[in-house]
């Protein structure tokens, strides 16, 4: 299966992807009204230390805990995509906690949100993968 | 003022013909203006010119000057400087035939010559680089001297006009040869010049050339290089020249010649076995400026024989045919089939395809 | 006090900045900042170089830089740039310096070159639908012809170099670009089966892989030369010369000297890199003789030499005794040619333009009739396919491309290279700056790039009726100037439009 996947080599920290993630998931056609004054809740972060950056998004994992700890069923592993039905989810955020890589977070409504690898939002390839500068962010099968 | 050739590059479409005899078997001119007359359409009258080969075999051992005056102190200052490179064996007017077709006529001359002993020793050339010396020397340095032939037993003869015109004009029936070339030309200009009708020639290569090669600029500064002069800027000139470097002094065949002139594609070359794939990039390399492109057929005439060449895309028509000891090339079909209506083989050659057609030994 | 204005300003369309911090992020020279308690984006002016990192990463297009409007009192002669520089001066006690090349308003002889096409008596080659050659051999075609005993041609020359397309990436070494350009430069040159220059500043062992397409540098500095280095190479280029400063050595300051570089150019770490302005067993002209022999006797005599001149006032006199050196291919740089730095005052006023100089090159190399035994490659600046074809129809085997090579790799001619903070991670040895240029993106765009020229090298040929590029070379009956005067032609070996 296609994943997102980051070549820390190349990841410069420069948070173009996360506000790329942000503005594909916010149903705006233009990226200014989408952002332009707002906080953002994006799926991937990139981590920095130093001169090391590396931007973390759901791993999409083979056998993923936090679908296990879904005590409501919200998150489901669908042909190797980890998918969340918000309306099913009851904001316990175990997920959040059972996640080794902090990938999920509580969205503004309460729900929880991760990345989906934007197949909700009809782009075809993940924003962050197409917004990245310097292709440290790949979509690819390994 | 209409430019000559040499001030002003004059492209041209064409006509060729060329009958040989492998056996060396004479036959009369009046064959080829028969063949080259039928393509008229190809020309406009304005440049006509033959090549015959054995037909001066009285002299065969002397070179055949052929030279155009433009008046009578020129040749006075020309034959001076004849007399001192060379023995004179013969002189005489080329005979001619009056007629309305032809006009503005130079004066034409004949010299049987052989280099001076002396001289010739003392240049350190050998004696066809010597002529060829002199030749450039008369055409560059004595204006309004022209030599346009100087090979052994054959000679060139060209003038402004229809070919059929210019064969009787020259009374080329008269001649008896193993191997006649000729021309007719479609000149996009008017030159006002004979000089620079076909064909051209140097020592024994006489070069006839349908086609306008966009190498040309490249071709001339490569080959200026080694000595020639591109005195009239026109592509049968450099063409000629080519075949003369490339044969006489790098002693290339004529099937080599072909491969550095109209090279195979690299394409081509690699898919050819490896000792020819090492041979034809060898070639292709080092003699890369003397590639010629854009649209050609050109028929070559020299002292064993003629051979026939078509560009590497064949962007000119030309055919071959056999019938016995003769062999017989044009740009059509048609002005083989009015002489010779039954052929052995008739064929048109792939571009780049070298048609090398040897006379017998000659004796 | 600072007497220099910014010559450029930051404008920002708050409309439609969404203050990602990217701009700020990305800036090496720390020209944007983002302000806390008003939560948005500042820029500070003085530090901008115009390098078009910022506005070309901006998501919104919120950002352009502009020239300042900002002016001096008028003067045809004394002009803002004039008194900016003594300013400079005037300050500092230094001489000035700049990056890659002249830019200053000499005329153009490409741009006032017009080529030919076809009509009616001699077709146009469609390339699409008919073959259309670019390959080339460089290196020494005056050969004896040798037959064997059967009277077979011995089909061998000398060494040859073998491209695909007549076009190389020229010399920039190892340390003046970083690690990621030489691999990408590396990377392309395999790809399109040409050939890239380490300059003088050895060869990374990683890039010995690709040493069948490199040509290896020895300049006067001498950095990185081993015996390894000179034979893994296709070939080797002495650089006598280079056009952004002929008679002018180079200089790469200790700091840039860091880690690998020091350890290709064989010098200690942070320790000057100083090139002399001579080579200082060549002061004439049977020295380079002698050199141009030692490389080949430690080669074996299995790569062509290059030696690479800038063009000067004497250049024909120059190359005419190159070419009797044994010197298998000549490089010529035109003033135009970029550099890492080089003194400001040198760049913009020595050497002459390289069609001028090719022009006459080949002219008097034929006339001597020893154009055969060399090939001539050209640079400074070649811009476009259309710059190669002319030059190629001037007389060049083959052209050099260095500045339009980086600017593919996204170089904005900011001309700040000696600097060292390059935000395209071209010219700087930084390792978070070098990362940005990754090799897998760059190199694609060298590819394209050449590829794309090739497409109009071939579109035009095919309008000329020529089917492969040995017959463009030196045929200048397929160029005409336009607007040059009658020494300007003759110069240049070619006819006025309309002629």
């Amino acid at each position: 299966m296609k994943r997102v996947y980051v070549n820390e080599q190349w990841c410069l920290g420069c948070r173009l992807c996360e506000y790329h993630c942000a503005f594909a998931n916010s149903k705006e056609s233009d990226m200014v009204k989408a952002l332009k004054d707002k906080k953002i809740h994006p799926n991937i972060r990139v981590e920095s230390k130093g001169n090391i950056n590396f931007a973390v998004s759901c791993r999409h994992c083979e056998d993923p805990l936090c679908v296990r700890g879904c005590i409501t069923g919200a998150l489901q592993r669908v042909n190797g995509l980890i998918t969340v039905d918000k309306d099913r989810c009851v904001h316990c955020y175990t997920c959040i906690v059972c996640c080794p890589y902090g990938a999920i977070s509580p969205s503004e409504d309460g729900a929880i949100q991760k990345c989906e690898l934007c197949i909700k939002n009809n782009n075809g390839i993940p924003a962050c993968v197409k917004g990245c500068i310097n292709q440290a962010i790949v979509y690819e099968e390994r | 003022m209409i430019l000559r050739e040499g001030d002003v590059r004059i492209p041209s479409g064409c006509a060729i013909s060329g009958i040989i005899d492998k056996s060396r078997k004479r036959f009369s001119g009046e064959e080829i203006i028969k063949s080259i007359a039928v393509m008229r359409e190809r020309g406009n009258g304005l440049g006509g010119g033959f090549a015959g080969y054995g037909i001066y075999p009285e002299y065969k051992d002397y070179y055949a000057f052929h030279i155009f005056y433009d008046n009578a102190e020129i040749k006075k200052q020309c034959e001076v400087f004849m007399d001192e490179h060379f023995d004179i064996i013969n002189l005489s007017k080329i005979p001619t035939k009056k007629m309305s077709e032809i006009k503005d006529e130079p004066l034409i001359w004949r010299y049987f010559v052989t280099p001076h002993p002396t001289k010739l020793k003392a240049s350190q050339l050998d004696e066809r680089e010597f002529v060829a010396k002199s030749v450039f020397k008369i055409n560059t340095r004595i204006n309004g001297a022209y030599v346009f032939s100087s090979g052994k037993n054959m000679g060139v003869f060209k003038a402004v006009g229809h070919p059929a015109d210019v064969g009787r004009f020259y009374k080329l029936d008269e001649y008896e040869g193993h191997c006649f070339t000729a021309h007719g030309r479609y000149p996009t200009n008017t030159p006002g010049w004979w000089g620079g009708a076909h064909p051209f020639a140097l020592l024994d290569y006489s070069v006839v050339h349908n086609g306008e090669i966009s190498s040309y600029d490249a071709n001339r500064r490569c080959i200026e290089m080694y000595g020639y002069k591109c005195t009239l800027q026109t592509d049968t000139e450099v063409i000629t020249y080519i075949f003369d470097y490339l044969h006489r002094k790098k002693s290339l065949s004529f099937k080599e010649i072909a491969a550095v002139i109209a090279a195979p594609f690299w394409k081509t070359i690699e898919n050819y076995p490896y000792e020819e794939k090492e041979k034809a990039e060898y070639l292709r390399n080092i003699f890369a400026s003397l590639l010629i492109t854009g649209p050609f057929s050109i028929l070559v005439g020299h002292q064993n024989g003629l051979v026939a060449l078509n560009d590497r895309l064949k962007l000119r028509p030309m055919v071959v045919a056999e019938k016995g000891s003769r062999v017989y090339v044009a740009s059509e079909e048609s002005a083989i089939r009015i002489i010779e209506p039954t052929l052995d083989r008739i064929w048109a050659p792939k571009g780049g395809e070298a048609v090398v057609i040897n006379a017998t030994e000659d004796k | 006090m600072n007497y220099i204005y910014p010559e450029y300003e930051v404008v920002r369309n708050y409309a439609r900045c969404i203050t990602c911090r990217a701009c700020e992020n990305q800036c090496s020279n720390m020209v944007h900042c983002y302000v806390e308690c008003e939560s948005r984006m500042e820029s500070k002016d003085d530090n901008c170089v115009n390098c078009h990192r910022c506005v070309t990463i901006c998501p919104t297009r919120a950002l352009k830089i502009v020239k300042s409007t900002h002016t001096f009192r008028e003067n045809a002669n004394w002009t803002g740039k004039t008194i900016n520089e003594i300013y400079k001066q005037a300050q500092s006690g230094g001489v000035l310096l700049s990056s890659m090349g002249n830019p200053e308003n000499y005329p153009i002889y490409f741009d006032k070159i017009l080529i030919n096409a076809s009509q009616v008596t001699n077709p146009s080659i469609d390339p699409l639908r008919e073959p259309m050659e670019t390959r080339v051999f460089l290196g020494c075609k005056s050969h004896k012809i040798t037959r064997d005993g059967g009277g077979k041609i011995i089909p061998k020359t000398t060494p040859q170099l073998d491209l695909s397309v007549p076009i190389m990436f020229s010399a920039m070494s190892y340390g003046s670009i970083s690690y990621n350009a030489h691999e990408s430069l590396a990377k392309a040159s395999e790809q399109l089966g040409i050939y890239y220059n380490t300059g003088e500043g050895g060869l990374h062992e990683d890039f010995y892989k690709y040493s069948k397409n490199t040509i290896v540098q020895v300049a006067s500095g001498r950095f990185g030369v081993h015996k390894d280095y000179l034979n893994t190479a296709a070939a080797i280029e002495i650089k006598m010369g280079q056009g952004a400063k002929p008679g002018i050595g180079g200089h790469l300051p200790g700091t840039k000297i860091v880690g690998a570089v020091s350890r290709t150019r064989m010098i200690p770490e942070g320790s000057d890199a100083i090139s002399p302005a001579p080579h200082h067993d060549i002061y004439s002209i049977e020295d380079l003789r002698q050199l141009v022999y030692s490389l080949k006797e430690a080669t074996d005599y299995k790569k062509p030499v290059i030696v690479k001149i800038a063009a000067v006032h004497n250049i024909t006199s120059i190359a005419s005794g190159i070419a009797r050196s044994g010197a298998d291919i000549i490089a010529i740089d035109g003033f135009r040619g970029g550099t890492g730095a080089a003194p400001t005052k040198i760049r913009d006023n020595v050497g002459i333009p390289i069609e001028l100089a090719l022009a006459s090159v080949d002219k008097r190399l034929r006339d001597e009739g020893i154009r055969d035994s060399v090939s001539l490659v050209v640079g400074g600046s070649i811009r476009s396919s259309s710059d190669v074809v002319k030059a190629i129809a001037l007389g060049a085997d083959c052209v050099y491309i260095g500045s339009a090579a980086l600017i593919a790799m996204g170089c904005h001619l900011c001309r700040s290279c000696q600097s060292g903070k390059c935000n395209w991670g071209i010219a700087t040895q930084a390792p978070e700056l070098v990362k940005r240029l990754n090799p897998a993106i760059a190199h694609q765009r060298l590819v394209n790039l050449v590829i794309a020229w090739e497409h109009e090298i071939k579109e035009m040929m095919g309008g000329m009726g020529i089917n492969s590029i040995e017959s463009l070379k030196g045929n200048r009956l397929m160029l005409r100037g336009i607007g040059l005067n009658e020494k300007e032609l003759s110069i240049l070996g070619i006819y006025h439009a309309g002629e």
